[in-house]
């Protein structure tokens, strides 16, 4: 198993829809949280420097007679900007901001059902503590406060900044309180069937060639034939070819199409009659 | 040839075309252009995502394309969630807000409410005894920036002129857009701390009654208490009520967390947020409405007895829309 898919394993969640269908949603991971995040802020600094110009130049442009007008729009929309930002995206349909759709992740109920206005609300008002407490400590230590007290309650805050990476689930603070996680939910496009690309050549292996494998290769083998590395394609098709004692005389390209071919349709088979071989040490 | 054509293969072709027609429909629903979805395509869905969700089951078993799985996975979590996402409008939504989830959510905090106000007098009392005896206790309850030019050195002038003072039309709506925005900055942050255990909201119940302790009995010293209390009182009812509701808020969740009682710690948390967020989605509007109280009425209406007539019309209003009507359960 690669590394990849161990950490999926783990983070990997039954979500089970009415219909008795499992999802197995996985948990995104705090690299991409925290990505997803960064650029929300990113973005969120964007408008308001956008919307401070906009403002001043409507003030000059009015020659400051209008500037109340201006000013209050102004503040408004920072008040909006900081406290629905998120709550206005995660209440659409796709139930994630901008950043988070770049990562391919989405806000879910915890318990699998919709998800409600009220969680969204909380999920996002805990961010006063977990983002914007921590930062007052931070810039609070030049304003007259002592400084060892704001060290203290720096330590204090950083505990709800990094309360996702104290809890299996990833989950913050405002997850925690809001009933919910966030998972990936990435677009994927069907990707082309192996065994329906045309090979130039056909070839035909023996049983004893194609029992030499599982499961679990045969996933691997697909991933290299995705990948359709030159170098990697050629390595894996040399260790295959000693290992089942093939001779014959076909591009690399070639010989793992077929041989994934015929090893899916071996394997496929056996599934239907209850047998999944997981690996090439199962002996089922 | 059976090694040609693989069960899996043939299962795949004659389903994919479903699945590209449920993908393109949400994805259109996705970006938000559901009015353009016909009846007949808004029905089709649940139909389709059905479909993929058997194609998945069936997938699982007899397929081992591990990049077909993948996609039939994603497709049904996201048809999933177009299905049993609620899509309620915001009309009905709102009204619905109003009228029972948001009175009920208030009254349901009641002890909460109790305990926060309480507090907050509590602060005020210490704050006003303290401050009556020796001025000079004055800042250590209130900081230089919120105390202005309103000191224990202050002349009864200089005071009675902040409380009387008109400022012409100009600068209103900027100064009561100020106060809205950071009033609703203080309440939220107060109900978030209520996650760390109560103490901190307790704290800032405390501070924010300090504060108002010591002005009254700043006031009182010139003689002034009752005027204060006009100029505070006309916006103050519903600014303070909201602070209070929302401290209350911040010690529901605090409290589960710390004593969840027979439910799990989780469950108790995710229960007392869902009723502190509807008081909190209410204590915005109220601040709103303070705001522009604050802004506007306080400085256009300069009479002690009609600033109190305010205070007492919004206290009787919030109380009876609050508490004057039978609980939900006993309605017929």
């Amino acid at each position: 198993m690669t590394m990849t898919d161990v950490q999926e394993n783990i983070r990997q969640r039954e979500l089970t829809t009415p219909e008795g269908v499992d999802l197995r949603l996985v948990l995104a991971d705090a690299g991409e949280r925290a990505t997803a995040f960064l650029i929300d802020m990113a973005i969120m600094a964007g408008v308001l420097i956008a919307m401070t110009l906009i403002a001043i130049g409507a003030g000059i442009a009015a020659r400051f007679k209008a500037a109340e007008i201006v000013g209050t729009i102004w503040l408004l929309a920072w008040f909006f900007l900081r406290n629905f930002y998120f709550m206005a995206f995660e209440l659409s349909p796709r139930a994630a901001t901008w950043g988070k759709r770049s990562q391919g992740l989405r806000v879910v109920a915890r318990n699998g059902g919709p998800l409600t206005a009220e969680a969204i609300f909380v999920r996002n008002a805990m961010r006063e503590i977990e983002i914007f407490l921590p930062l007052s400590f931070v810039f609070g230590a030049g304003g007259g406060v002592d400084g060892w007290i704001a060290i203290a309650g720096l330590v204090w805050s950083g505990i709800f900044l990094f309360f996702p990476l104290f809890n299996r689930d990833r989950l913050r603070v405002g997850d925690l309180v809001a009933g919910t996680w966030v998972v990936r939910a990435p677009k994927r496009v069907l990707d082309v069937d192996l065994v329906a690309a045309p090979t130039d050549v056909e070839l035909a292996f023996t049983t004893a060639q194609l029992d030499a494998y599982g499961i679990k290769e045969l996933s691997v083998l697909e991933d290299v034939l995705r990948r359709a590395d030159p170098d990697t394609m050629k390595a894996v098709s040399t260790r295959i070819r000693n290992k089942i004692g093939f001779t014959g005389n076909v591009t690399d390209s070639n010989f793992l199409r077929a041989y994934y071919k015929g090893l899916r349709g071996r394997l496929e088979g056996r599934l239907l009659f209850g047998r999944r071989r997981k690996d090439k040490y199962d002996t089922a | 040839m059976e090694q040609l054509t693989l069960k899996s293969h043939r299962f795949r072709a004659e389903r994919e075309a479903q699945w590209a027609r449920l993908e393109e429909l949400l994805s259109r629903l996705e970006r938000g252009a559901n009015r353009k979805l016909s009846d007949d395509e808004v029905i089709e869905i649940p139909v389709l995502y059905r479909a993929a969700l058997s194609s998945l089951s069936v997938a699982r078993a007899v397929s081992l394309d591990k990049s077909l799985i993948a996609y039939l996975e994603s497709l049904c979590a996201r048809a999933y969630f177009i299905v049993y996402g609620t899509r309620t409008r915001l009309t009905e939504r709102l009204s619905q807000f109003f009228a029972h989830d948001w009175p009920n959510a208030v009254r349901g905090l009641w002890r909460e409410t109790l305990v926060s106000g309480a507090l907050m007098i509590l602060g005020a009392l210490l704050a006003y005894v303290v401050t009556l005896h020796s001025p000079e206790w004055f800042y250590a309850f209130v900081d230089q920036g919120m105390a202005q030019e309103r000191g224990p050195d202050a002349s009864t002038a200089e005071l009675r002129e902040i409380i009387f003072k008109t400022h012409g039309p100009d600068g209103l709506t900027v100064f009561a857009t100020f106060l809205f925005t950071h009033n609703a900055q203080i309440a939220i942050f107060a109900f978030a701390l209520g996650f760390a255990c109560c103490l901190p909201t307790a704290f800032l119940m405390i501070y924010n009654g300090l504060m108002m302790g010591a002005f009254v009995a700043l006031h009182q010293r010139h003689g002034l208490a009752l005027d204060f209390g006009g100029w505070m009182l006309i916006h103050g009812v519903t600014e303070l009520f909201a602070v209070t509701l929302a401290g209350a808020a911040g010690f529901r969740i605090g409290w589960s967390l710390a004593f969840p009682g027979e439910k799990s710690r989780f469950e108790a948390l995710t229960a007392a947020g869902r009723q502190a967020a509807i008081v909190m989605g209410g204590v915005v509007v109220m601040l709103a409405f303070a705001g522009l109280l604050e802004g506007f009425g306080r400085q256009l209406i300069v009479s002690t007895p009609w600033r109190y007539a305010i205070a007492l019309a919004t206290a009787f209003l919030w109380a009876f829309y609050f508490y004057g009507r039978p609980a939900e359960g006993e309605r017929p």
